[in-house]
Order: structure tokens, then sequence, then C-alpha cells
């Protein structure tokens, strides 16, 4: 097959490295669908939310205890580790041999990461503090879920991160490494895509 | 609490000799069987020396073929279990009339519960996903799945979950809040003992398993056909696969999320289905049958295809209708989702909405009738030999078609308010699933057997075994639609109806009968390995097949084909017998790369078994080591390097000149002769 037959939506490394392009074929697809498969998670966790937004109980509600500030921050972190991401992917694509330069923009994704998981983990410790804890009604069991579930994955996402800085260093730019990596930047994106959907769902609705 | 207490709680969570199943004799007997049965197992292994086989050989291994064995193997166990629950049952609602019988009705709880979800979850998703991982690659020509770690890992997770409803059995009680669990009853208030987190993360481990399953057949079906292998060149058992893996990759998700947001509120308190402050159990309703309808056609897909090419095959024909039914089968994959409703039209919904998904339901029993024309034109003017596999989807058609007539009944919103919750709705999903589900699969056993193990299963215990599990299945469950059309609540402990008396007598009768159908299975397997060498087929195609999984010796290489085959037709084997192409040496061999064998996947389950067991119990050290090992065991994994093992070209082609020297020493034998011992698996071609 030549490498044109072989596209598939993401990065393609056909241009610079038809070895590794014909290999990524199946791994990314696969990817693919598990995302799918995520994103099914997430649209019933947005599900849950929307059936359970005003079950308040008596208790806060999201005008209460929804931070627009804090929220619209972790946004922007979070778009611009998904950038960055992307200058990553582009140094792997392009900049061959300069492991460096990969990393570095890694390294600086995963801070943003980091920085996306302190300000949530700020934001939940101050809601609860308003005695805004998941168990308190309905409203607030679906929100922590659904935002929690995000987080974990980013937690996730910056592991899989720091293994593959890691892999880089010991193995160099082998084909499962890069293979790797494309397949880390379209968990990174996705995620972006979820926070998009949490923030104008969840934050926008609930605070405006 | 005392010091000591608080050490002994911190190391063993809840766990106690309160556990231990004294409560009734019959459950400690359960669990004295099943201890027996794992103690016997270890010590037969260990006293024929045969751990490493074991080791190396299967535990370990991730090919296909091993694991869509292995996978059966667990189905075995499970269904073992699931007859003996439901003959106990059946006997209890036989004595128990107007007297309270021989279970309490809490242990009776227990068992419709554990009956449900293990036949739903560990005989019949593992048998067919271990049918489809032994064939389906064989009849797209692949060497193996596209992800064979990733499979070995779905197997283990599988596996522990099964393990742990085992385990339950043993150390404490399950749910009664039966296989679907539902809420508020499966909450902490009313159910605060480990009963329903055992059936939480026993469903969680299997779905997760599953999930990747369905990515991996999907990916395997995509990618990994061999050359000249369209779509509309696919055995409609390949074209089933792909529609089950779809809906897997789809519909597992949603019980995923049902049953960790509920793990949510019985471990954390959280409000997601409670009675109070903002729960809503209809939101558990809803995910639960999101999944539980596309689950419903995840079973019988598969079915279905192993009867497409039973008919074909032991009709010598080509497949009627084959581009008909793909559609079908496509048309029945994209309904199951949306018909959920009816699983809960009493639940309170408008009866706009009812009606909606009343005729959504019915729709489907248009693709479905489709299938059983083409099934029976596919027999008409055949050459049809009623062997064992053939009788059984002889058997399914008769019967299922009944099971789809008062699905129709069902399907009608006023008629679904009269018998709802009766044991009408319980005869209906075992007309379905007994005849359609679980014929099917022992179809499919009987069928491929003879290619995995080199010799065929024995006639006559097999004609047995349809005969039992036949009549065992009319006697069993035609009565259940008259009590249920009389009133009859599902899930009853004692009865109160004297008139009811008859009706139950015959049910009793015939759960015996499936329990000798399960017997005879058994027996069936026992004196087929011991008379092993008067059925030989070790040259692959002793039906006379259609398929490429034939164009292989039984049982084939780990690598399945000497050289990946060119596909010409729809039935590319046939036709590569037709044009003398079958058994030809190729000019030349290529090395092959196999992946290697890895303690990984077994790692994980083992893991995902502590981490689940530690749950159930609130063992948190456990639950904890057990969550990082399996993570960690990912991670571990990524870093290896040598991951693939080379066959040598020269090896492969002495292999394949050994067999083809053995075809050239044998008669191809006519299929008059099928069920003797001259069919050595070599097939005469026929116009």
């Amino acid at each position: 097959m030549t490498a044109n037959a072989l596209e598939h939506p993401g990065i393609n490394l056909g241009s610079t490295d038809s070895l590794t392009h014909a290999e990524a074929e199946s791994p990314v697809f696969g990817f693919w669908v598990f995302l799918m498969s995520d994103a099914v998670i997430f649209a019933l966790l947005f599900a849950i939310y929307g059936t359970t937004m005003h079950a308040v109980a008596g208790g806060p509600t999201s005008h209460d205890v929804l931070d627009l500030k804090s929220s619209f921050l972790e946004t922007i972190v979070l778009l611009t580790s998904s950038f960055t991401f992307g200058m990553a992917s582009l140094a792997m694509k392009y900049d061959d041999g300069n492991r460096r330069l990969l990393v570095g923009w890694l390294a600086v994704t995963l801070a943003l990461g980091l920085g996306f998981l302190a300000l949530e983990l700020h934001d939940f410790y101050s809601m609860a503090s308003m005695g805004a804890v998941p168990q308190r009604s309905g409203f607030l069991s679906a929100f922590f879920a659904l935002v929690s579930t995000h987080g974990l994955h980013v937690t996730a996402g910056s592991l899989w991160i720091l293994v593959m800085m890691t892999q880089v260093g010991v193995f160099g730019l082998q084909p499962a490494v890069k293979t790797r990596i494309m397949r880390l930047g379209l968990f990174w994106h996705f995620l972006d895509i979820v926070w998009v959907g949490i923030f104008s769902v969840v934050y926008l609705q609930g605070i405006l | 609490m005392t010091e000591t207490a608080g050490i002994w709680h911190l190391i063993l969570g809840n766990l106690g000799y309160d556990a231990l199943p004294t409560y009734s004799p019959v459950a400690a007997t359960g669990a004295s069987v099943v201890l027996l049965g794992a103690l016997t197992l270890a010590v037969l292994i260990t006293w024929l020396g045969k751990w490493k086989y074991l080791w190396s050989g299967w535990l370990t291994s991730v090919d296909h073929k091993r694991i869509g064995i292995m996978y059966v193997i667990v189905s075995l166990v499970m269904l073992s279990r699931g007859v003996i629950e439901g003959v106990m049952m059946r006997t209890q609602q036989a004595v128990a009339i107007q007297s309270p019988g021989y279970l309490s009705p809490d242990h009776f709880g227990q068992l419709f519960s554990t009956h449900g979800t293990i036949m739903i979850f560990f005989m019949a998703m593992p048998f067919l996903t271990g049918l489809i991982n032994y064939a389906m690659p064989l009849q797209i020509g692949a060497r193996d799945v596209r992800f064979p770690l990733l499979n070995a890992i779905s197997l283990w997770l599988t596996a522990a979950g099964a393990a742990l409803v085992m385990v339950s059995l043993v150390l404490g009680k399950f749910s009664t809040g039966g296989w679907s669990g539902y809420p508020p009853y499966t909450e902490m208030s009313y159910q605060p003992g480990v009963g329903p987190d055992y059936w939480i993360w026993a469903l969680t481990l299997s779905s997760i398993g599953t999930t990747l399953t369905g990515l991996n057949f999907a990916v395997t079906i995509y990618k990994e056909r061999a050359p000249g292998m369209t779509f509309f060149r696919m055995p409609l058992f390949t074209w089933t696969a792909l529609c089950a893996s779809i809906l897997m990759v789809f519909a597992m998700p949603p019980l995923t999320v049902a049953t960790l947001l509920l793990a949510l509120d019985r471990y954390l308190d959280m409000h997601f289905f409670t009675n109070a402050l903002g729960g809503n159990m209809m939101n558990f309703a809803n995910l639960f049958w999101l999944f539980g309808h596309p689950e419903v056609y995840i079973l019988i897909l598969p079915a279905f295809g192993v009867f497409s090419s039973v008919f074909a095959t032991f009709s010598s024909k080509r497949l009627y209708g084959y581009t008909s039914l793909v559609y079908a089968t496509m048309c029945i994959a994209v309904l199951s989702f949306t018909v959920w409703l009816h699983h809960f039209f009493t639940m309170g919904q408008s009866p706009t909405i009812n009606a909606a998904f009343g005729a959504a339901t019915m729709l489907i029993g248009i693709p479905t009738g489709v299938k059983i024309y083409d099934w029976m034109l596919t027999m008409y003017r055949g050459r049809v030999r009623f062997t064992v596999p053939l009788l059984f989807s002889l058997s399914f058609i008769l019967l299922f078609v009944i099971g789809g007539l008062t699905g129709i009944i069902l399907a009608t919103p006023p008629a679904d308010f009269m018998v709802h919750n009766t044991v009408f709705l319980v005869a209906h999903f075992h007309n379905v699933l007994i005849p359609g589900l679980l014929f099917g699969m022992i179809a499919g056993y009987q069928y491929w057997f003879p290619k995995a193990f080199g010799f065929r299963l024995n006639e006559k215990w097999g004609r047995i075994a349809v005969a039992l599990w036949t009549s065992g299945f009319i006697l069993a469950f035609m009565p259940l639609y008259i009590l249920g059309m009389e009133g009859m609540p599902r899930r009853t402990q004692e009865i109160l109806q004297l008139q009811f008396t008859p009706y139950l007598l015959v049910a009793g009768a015939g759960a015996l009968l499936l329990l000798g159908g399960l017997i005879s299975l058994f027996v069936q397997l026992w004196i087929s390995v011991r008379e092993r060498h008067e059925n030989p087929a070790p040259l692959g195609d002793p039906w006379g097949g259609r398929s490429l999984e034939w164009a292989t010796p039984s049982p084939p290489p780990e690598y399945n084909f000497f050289t990946l085959p060119t596909v010409q037709d729809r039935d590319a084997f046939m036709w590569m017998k037709e044009h003398d192409l079958a058994y030809q040496a190729a000019p030349h061999y290529q090395d092959i790369l196999m992946p290697r064998n890895s303690a990984t996947p077994l790692v994980i389950g083992v893991a995902g078994f502590f981490c689940a067991f530690g749950l159930v119990w609130h063992i948190w050290w456990m639950a904890g080591a057990g969550f990082v090992l399996a993570w960690a065991a990912v991670i571990a994994r990524s870093f290896v390097r040598n991951t693939t093992r080379r066959i040598p070209a020269r090896e492969v082609q002495q292999a394949h000149r050994d067999w083809l020297h053995d075809i050239a020493g044998s008669r191809p034998i006519p299929r008059d002769e099928e069920l003797t011992t001259r069919n050595l698996g070599l097939a005469e071609i026929t116009p």
C-alpha cells in the first residue's frame, strides 16, 4: 500500500518517516476506537449531570459554589497545554533526532497539566469548605463525578507524558515510541475537547 | 473496638469468620464443591507435572486460538454452575407450593441474581468471545488478532470477574438484587452487606475486558483481512463478529458507568440513585438498559453467524441471500440502540414514548425474519446432513420463532403492562437465549471442535445432547408462558396458588432434562477425548468447509497459514478447492514474526482480581496494591523491547510440505462418509 492510502485523522508521519507511518496505522486507528468508547463514558456523565443539575436537595446550587474566574483560568491553562503538545508533535515529526526539543515541549505540557490539576484541586477544596461535598446532593454527586473523571484522565495523561519522556530518553525515537506519542497526543487533545464541554455545560451554564 | 481488633480490621477489612456460608447447608455444600473442585484441579495438575506446560503453553499465551479455547473453558465451567442454579430454582418452585421448600428467601434471591449474572456475563459473553477469537482471524486469513497482548488482557480481566463470582460462593453472600441490580434496593440502606459489591466489581472487570475485546476484534477485521478479502467476501460469522464488536465498543461503557456510579453511592455515600437528596434511580434504569439492550444483540448476532456457517456447510450450498443477511445484521445492530426503553414500559413514561419504543422493537422482527427465511432457503435442495451442529440449528429455528413472537407480544406496551414482571417474561428471554444464543454457541463448539483439536466429537452423545436440550427447554419454559398469563410473578420463592402445581412440576422436570443435556455434553467430551484416535481429522477439512479456517491443518500452526491466502470469492476455501489451489506448495516462503508469550496479562488479571476483592471487603491496602500493580504492569510492559519471535521460512516450508504429503496420501471423503472413521479431514469436491 502507498503511504497515501494510510492516512488517519491527526498528525501523519508519511512525509518524514514512512516506516513509522506504516506501523502507526493500526494502533492509531485502534486508539481512535478507544477514544470513541471513552467519549461514550463522558457523554453519559454529561447526561447524568444534565438530569440532576437542579436536584440540589436544598443544598448549594451551581450559582453558590462554582467559580467562573478559576474555571476560566483552568480553561486557558489546558488549552495552552494542547498547543504545547502540538508543538511537541511537530518537533517529533520535523526535527528528527532533536530529542531535546521534543522532551522540552512535553515537559512544558506536563507542567501545564499539573498546573491545571492543582487549580482544580484548589476549586474542590474551596467548594468543600462551603459545604459543597459530593455527599450533599444529586447535583454535587454528578458534578464531582463528571469533573473528577476528566481530572483523573488528565492525571493518567500526565503520568503517560512522564513515561514517554523517559522512553524518548531510553530508546530514542524508535517507531514504537513515536506511535505512542501520537496516541498520547490524541488522548491529550481529546481531554481538551471534553473540558470545553465541561466549561460550557457545567460552568458557563451554571453561573451565567 | 479494642486495639487488636483495629489492626485486624486494617488487614482484613470486613472479612471475618461470619463470612463463611454457615447460614444454610445448601450454601455450605456449594462452597465446599467450589473449594474441592479448585483443590482437586490443583492436585491433579501437580500430580501430572503439568504446571510448566500450563504456564508456557496456556497461561502466558497470546495466541488467539489458545485464548479462544480458554474463554470457552471459562464459559463451560460457569455454564455448569448456572445450570445447577437454574435447576435448584425450578426444583424449589416445584416443591414450595404452599410450603417454604428447601431454599430460604434470601438464598433464593442470591440464586436468581448469580444465575442471571453468570449466564450473561460469564457464560454467554466468554463463549461467544471464545468462538470469535478462535474462528474469526482464521476466516479473514490473518495470523492473529491485531493486538494479541490486549486480547490476553481481556481474557484475564474476564476470568478475574468470573473468579470473583465463584469466590462469592465461599466468602460472604451475593447480591439479591437480580442480574440487573436495580437501586435503590442495591443501595447501602437496603443491602449493607457485600453482595451488591461482588456484583458491581465482577461486572466492572468483565465490562472493561469486553470493551477492549470489541476494540480488538473491530480493528482486526478492518485492518488484518487477507488480500482480496473485501467486506462483501467476509464469511457471515465475521460480519456478525464485526457488528457485535462495534456494539461492545459502544454499549459496554454505559454498564461501566452504571456500576461505578452505584459504587460511588455505596462507598462514598453519594446520591446518584438513592431515594433521598436528589438521587434518581431512573438514571440507572436508562444507563443499564442502554447497555442491556445492545447486549442482547452482542449475544445473539455471533450465534446467527454460527448458524449461517452451519447451514451452508451441512447443506453443501452457498449461503442463500448473503447480502440480505449482511444488511439484516447491520440493521439489527443499529436498531438495537433504539429500543432500550422497552425494558421498563411500566416505569412512568408517556404513552407516546412507549409507543415509539414499542414500534422500534417490532421493527427488529423484520431483519430477523429475513434471516430465518435465508437459512431455510439455504437448506432448500441442498445436500443436508443431520449432524449435531445442524440438529442444534434446526432446533433453534423452530423454537426461536416462538420466542420472537412472544417478543412481539411484549413489545406492545398494553400487553406488556399485563404480563410484566411475571414468568411470561422469564419464558420469553429464555426462549430467545437458550435456543438462540446457547444452541448457537454449542453448535459452534461442535462445528469448530475438530479444527481446534484435530479430532471430531462423538456423534451419538451429541445427538443425545440435542434431544435433552431441546425437550428440556420445551418442558421447562413453555409452562412458564401459561403461568405468566395466569399472573405468576417472577422470582417467587414460595407459591401460594395450588392450581399452578402441574405446570411447575412439568417445568421442574424440564429443568432436570436440561441438567441431563449439560451432563451429556461433558460425557460427549470425555468419550471423544478417550476415543480420539478413532475420530481423527488432522488434515483440517472434515465437513467440506467453505471458509478459510478449513484451509489449514487441524489444529492449525501457531501462525495459522503457511502463506497468506489470496481471496477470490465469498466462499474463499471452496473456490480454492474447486480450482485445485487449496493444497499447493508455495513458490517461496517467508519468515513469520509472531508475538512472544507474556506474563503481563495474567499479572493484570490477578491484580485486578485482588483490587476488586479488596474493594468488596473494604481491605483498602489490597485494593490499592492491586490497582497500582495492574498499572505498573502496563507501564513495565511498555519498556519491554523484544516482543516478537521469528519463525524461519525453512520451518514453515517443512511443516507445509509434511501436511501436503499427508494430504496427497489420503483419499478425499464423500459426504456420505463424513461421520465415519475414514474421514481424516480431506473432503471430496462435488460440483
